[in-house]
């Protein structure tokens, strides 16, 4: 009796908090990392002021990406907000599958996210996901071990600056690797990061007329250049490392440099879990004087598959997580340093913000990554270090493969790329180009 | 004199029978002993054998991040619901066949394993949509029909080597004091039946907790079991050996303690009629 | 002796089992073989017609395709021939007398309760890592250097984590035979001073003979099948896609559900090749 009671004057409560608005309860898929586990644990907030409640399922990105495609695919209706990336986004859109998310309330300011991630997740000039937050990809290196080596990092180095940096860093006795770079396999793996480089070789996975260019010079330099550098700097394994595994040794102290996402600035100065948070520097992603740089731009991004029955619900969910007022929220509980950065303007505009040491850089690497022209020559195609087609993951995750194998020693990259190219030929000849 | 020889040789299989289980237990200790040191010690060089800083935190922070007992009561539910699903089909079909062979019996059996041999993931699409058009989606329900249709097979196989080994002139005693089909198989044959169909329960059981494909595609928010809960700790950013290693202890400590307690159920029923 | 009225009775019983293996088999393998002939690209509009037998011929032609039955082939046969000569031995050891028995058992068992995704997880992170893993540490300590396990020795380390979460599958099923031995004619050929290596080769081996075809063909049948531990550990590099996983590649990365239909058609006829082959053994042994 006390009970029903207590529960009777809960909902009564929650409905003078709502109004008259039916309180749902959301069902959302998203990705285990840092950020969204954050989100999980703020989702109260979202309950009190919206009385809609939510409902997890987090998972490992492959599995993620794998569960949501099938899905989404089979108008299943699962989920009532998805977590999905740039790549995703403009596909599923083309598809009919996403609700477009054009009538965001003024409040929201939309206009207020960063044009590369309004421009990555929007097709044909609408917005179809929001991002949770954003990121390109920088070098990360230890100050110290640069000062031993004699040397002093520029804000925007050169490749050849960075591979003589990284063998000079190099005490394999001591465990100390000059350079720590993705080499396990998968297309949002060492191919997110391999490709990326390719754009500063003046390489490209496709010419105009869509066919595969792993034939040219400038792959053949580009992958004989990365196995290279790893072989001689690299830690033992790296053909199994990804973010994860390179965020860990890094941490570690096991790196000179890294390579990768801007959003693991924050994870490397966090002296929590970091044992050199304080000699961390920032530079941009190298390039080779060709006029492209090897970063990337990703988002992880919120949107609502079409047909949801909740579909008011879902946009008051990803107006409140992807807010101004989530990022503040996040602030003055976790500090400014782990708000999920990358997705909004006024987030770089805002002085808090600013004393952030990583800020200014990632800032500046998300703006130099231009998805529509990421090459020296021109491609046919959308994407920095992916090709916007439906069947650029399944190619890619061979590719990688291929390529992951040549750097555990297991072919030379001639052969890796050999059957990069006859592999990529025959999947776009199946999928009709 | 030959009572010395034995027990310096009882000493001897001790210790090699020991060390041989411990090398092959190691990896479940280990997980454990992780599970309850801070990040920074689970990655300590050398490795932190028992001399570490016990804590529970990690325990705190996988219970924080998602509510292990409704994963625990969903596999509960799953496993539970399919072996006793799968039992009730599957003893009357094996006790039909280890009673009233006829020349099919042999090859029904052989082709009721080999549905078990289609990959899984061919069929996705299909069961899939399946499952939408059935609304069978993310319930339990679902996942209990699946898990009970995987097993089956084992589980009939199972039930009808331990039937055949029951003697079938108590059968025949039975029928001729009148006994009727159903009196038959509740008073003569299921008490001999129980142990069998005990180490049949067991691994079904096993089977079905275990099974990572199925529960993972076929589950969103409500039905997940404990193989969606590992599914959020596989490789987080950063740190994260000695979560994924108190996750992996929560996975699979109800049915490791389960698999203790009954361990003489297992080692001496599991024999799928390999024993004459 | 049967009467035609417990005839008809056994065949009611048999079935719903029957029945219900049947729908499961039959729903997704029509389907299946369904979309096999149909150009079925979910993420360019679904279904786009008929594609005769192209989604077949791709498929074989794939330069992926022969290595990935290579590689099943490979797991399959290496855990099996790691599982049973390691499980007869385990079982003959723990046949013996000792002290605290049970708890040995018990240890031995327990890999046999741990989820593929779980153990897949430890040992590829707690173990097998190059660097913070505990056999890295191992070797460090002896002055080697640490073997990069999932890529350097990719198919070794995958039988070595299929094996153990395996072995004590075997390994019960041994011991139980074991166990049934009969004493005296073991005893009787020890007086007669027949070595031990003999007494085994001629009067043990065979008893277990029958329990080893049931291991075979149960793990078998597990083990074509196997995914998590690969999806966990190597994703498919290094030589260790499997056929199922090839499958896997093309319906959920690549989003073929066509050409991976007729993967699934050719992985069923494979199955059934070794099945065939099994079942010929295995049938001959439960018959005597």
């Amino acid at each position: 009796m006390y009970l029903r009671n207590v529960l009777g004057a809960a909902s009564a409560l929650s409905l003078i908090a709502l109004g008259s608005a039916d309180a749902e309860n959301l069902v959302i898929a998203t990705v285990n990392n840092g950020d969204m586990v954050r989100m999980q644990g703020l989702t109260d907030d979202f309950t009190s002021k919206t009385g809609h409640t939510v409902e997890w399922v987090t998972l490992e990105e492959n599995v993620l990406r794998q569960r949501v495609t099938t899905d989404i695919s089979t108008k299943g209706g699962a989920f009532d907000i998805m977590t999905i990336g740039m790549y995703e986004t403009p596909i599923w859109a083309k598809n009919g599958w996403l609700v477009a998310l054009d009538d965001l309330s003024a409040g929201y300011d939309a206009d207020d996210i960063l044009p590369a991630m309004r421009g990555g997740l929007s097709y044909d000039g609408t917005l179809f996901a929001a991002p949770f937050y954003g990121e390109s990809s920088m070098i990360m290196y230890r100050t110290d071990l640069m000062a031993n080596a004699g040397l002093s990092m520029p804000d925007a180095p050169t490749w050849e600056f960075v591979a003589d940096a990284a063998r000079k860093m190099t005490d394999k006795d001591n465990d100390i690797y000059g350079i720590c770079l993705r080499g396990k396999a998968g297309w949002g793996e060492n191919m997110a990061f391999i490709t990326a480089t390719s754009n500063a070789f003046g390489a490209r996975w496709f010419d105009e007329n869509w066919a595969p260019q792993f034939d040219s010079d400038a792959w053949s330099t580009t992958l004989n250049f990365y196995l290279d550098l790893l072989g001689d700097a690299g830690p033992p394994g790296a053909s199994t490392n990804g973010f994860n595994e390179n965020l860990s040794l890094f941490q570690q102290g096991k790196c000179g440099m890294w390579i990768d996402a801007t959003v693991a600035a924050s994870f490397v100065t966090n002296p929590k879990d970091s044992t050199v948070a304080d000699k961390v520097g920032f530079a941009l992603a190298p390039d080779t004087g060709l006029g492209r740089r090897s970063n990337w731009l990703w988002a992880w991004a919120l949107a609502i598959p079409a047909g949801t029955q909740k579909e008011s619900a879902a946009r008051e969910f990803i107006e409140w997580a992807t807010s101004k007022e989530y990022i503040e929220l996040v602030a003055s509980k976790e500090g400014w340093a782990n708000v999920p950065p990358g997705a909004r303007t006024s987030l770089y505009e805002n002085p808090n913000y600013k004393d952030i040491p990583f800020a200014r850089m990632t800032l500046e690497s998300i703006l130099s990554a231009d998805p529509l022209n990421p090459t020296v020559e021109p491609v046919p195609y959308v994407g920095v270090q992916f090709v916007a087609i439906p069947e650029f993951a399944g190619i890619a995750t061979e590719v990688g493969q291929e390529f992951s194998a040549a750097l555990a020693g297991q072919q030379t990259a001639a052969e890796a790329l050999d059957k990069a190219q006859a592999l990529t030929a025959d999947a776009m000849e199946a999928a009709g180009y | 004199m030959a009572r010395a020889v034995t027990s310096r040789r009882k000493a001897l299989n001790t210790m090699i029978a020991w060390a041989v289980g411990l090398v092959i237990f190691f990896p479940i200790l280990w997980t454990i002993l992780t599970s309850f040191k801070s990040e920074a010690q689970a990655i300590s060089d050398p490795p932190l054998f028992l001399f570490f800083d016990w804590t529970i935190e990690n325990y705190g922070v996988v219970q924080d991040r998602s509510d292990y007992m409704r994963y625990l009561w969903n596999s509960v539910i799953i496993a539970g619901g399919s072996t006793l699903l799968g039992v009730v089909v599957a003893v009357p079909a094996a006790w039909s066949m280890a009673f009233v062979p006829s020349k099919r019996t042999k090859d029904i059996l052989l082709w009721m394993l080999s549905t078990k041999m289609l990959p899984a993931v061919g069929v996705l699409y299909p069961i899939y949509l399946l499952f939408i058009e059935l609304g069978l989606l993310d319930t339990r329900t679902g996942l209990v029909i699946v898990l009970m249709l995987i097993n089956l097979p084992i589980i009939v196989w199972m039930l009808y080597t331990y039937f055949k080994e029951i003697p079938v002139d108590i059968l025949e005693a039975a029928r001729m004091d009148g006994a009727t089909l159903r009196g038959e198989i509740l008073h003569v044959l299921m008490p001999m039946a129980v142990p069998g169909i005990a180490s049949t329960i067991l691994l079904s059981l096993i089977l079905a907790w275990n099974e990572a494909f199925w529960t993972l595609n076929l589950t969103a928010a409500k039905a997940g079991p404990l193989t969606a809960f590992i599914a959020s700790y596989s490789s987080p950013e950063g740190l994260f050996f000695a979560k994924l290693s108190a996750a992996s202890t929560m996975a699979i400590a109800p049915i490791l303690i389960l698999g203790w307690f009954s361990q003489k159920q297992l080692v001496r029923g599991l024999t799928f009629g390999a024993v004459k | 002796m049967a009467t035609r009225h417990s005839r008809s009775a056994a065949r009611i019983m048999m079935a719903p089992a029957v029945i219900l293996l049947l729908g499961w088999m039959l729903v997704p393998l029509t389907m299946t073989l369904w979309f096999s002939f149909r150009k079925f690209l979910p993420l360019r509009g679904g279904d786009l017609g008929w594609a005769g037998l192209e989604n077949y011929v791709r498929f074989v032609s794939s330069s992926s395709f022969w290595p990935s039955v290579q590689a099943t082939l490979t797991i399959v046969g290496g855990v099996l021939v790691v599982t049973v000569i390691l499980g007869v031995l385990l079982a003959l050891l723990l046949d013996q007398p000792m002290w605290g028995q049970g708890m040995v058992r018990v240890l031995v068992i327990a890999p046999f309760f741990v989820m593929p995704t779980v153990s897949a997880l430890v040992w590829k992170n707690m173990f097998m890592d190059p660097v913070n893993g505990i056999l890295a540490h191992i070797w460090k300590f002896f002055g080697a250097t640490p073997v990069e396990w999932l890529s350097q020795a990719s198919m070794q380390s995958i039988i070595l984590i299929v094996s153990w979460q395996w072995l004590p599958f075997a390994t019960l099923i041994l011991l139980t035979a074991v166990q049934s031995l009969d004493r005296e004619q073991l005893e009787a050929a020890e007086m007669d001073g027949a070595p031990s290596l003999k007494r085994f080769w001629f009067i043990i081996l065979p008893h277990l003979s029958r329990a080893i075809t049931v291991v075979i063909l149960i793990q078998t049948i597990f083990l074509l099948s196997i995914f998590a531990e690969i999806f966990v550990t190597t994703q498919g590099s290094f030589g260790t896609k499997t056929l199922t996983y090839l499958i896997f590649q093309r319906v959920l990365e690549s989003q073929n559900v066509g050409l991976g239909s007729a993967g699934g058609v050719y992985a069923i006829i494979l199955a059934n090749i070794v099945a065939l082959f099994l079942m010929r053994i295995v049938g001959r042994s439960l018959d005597a």
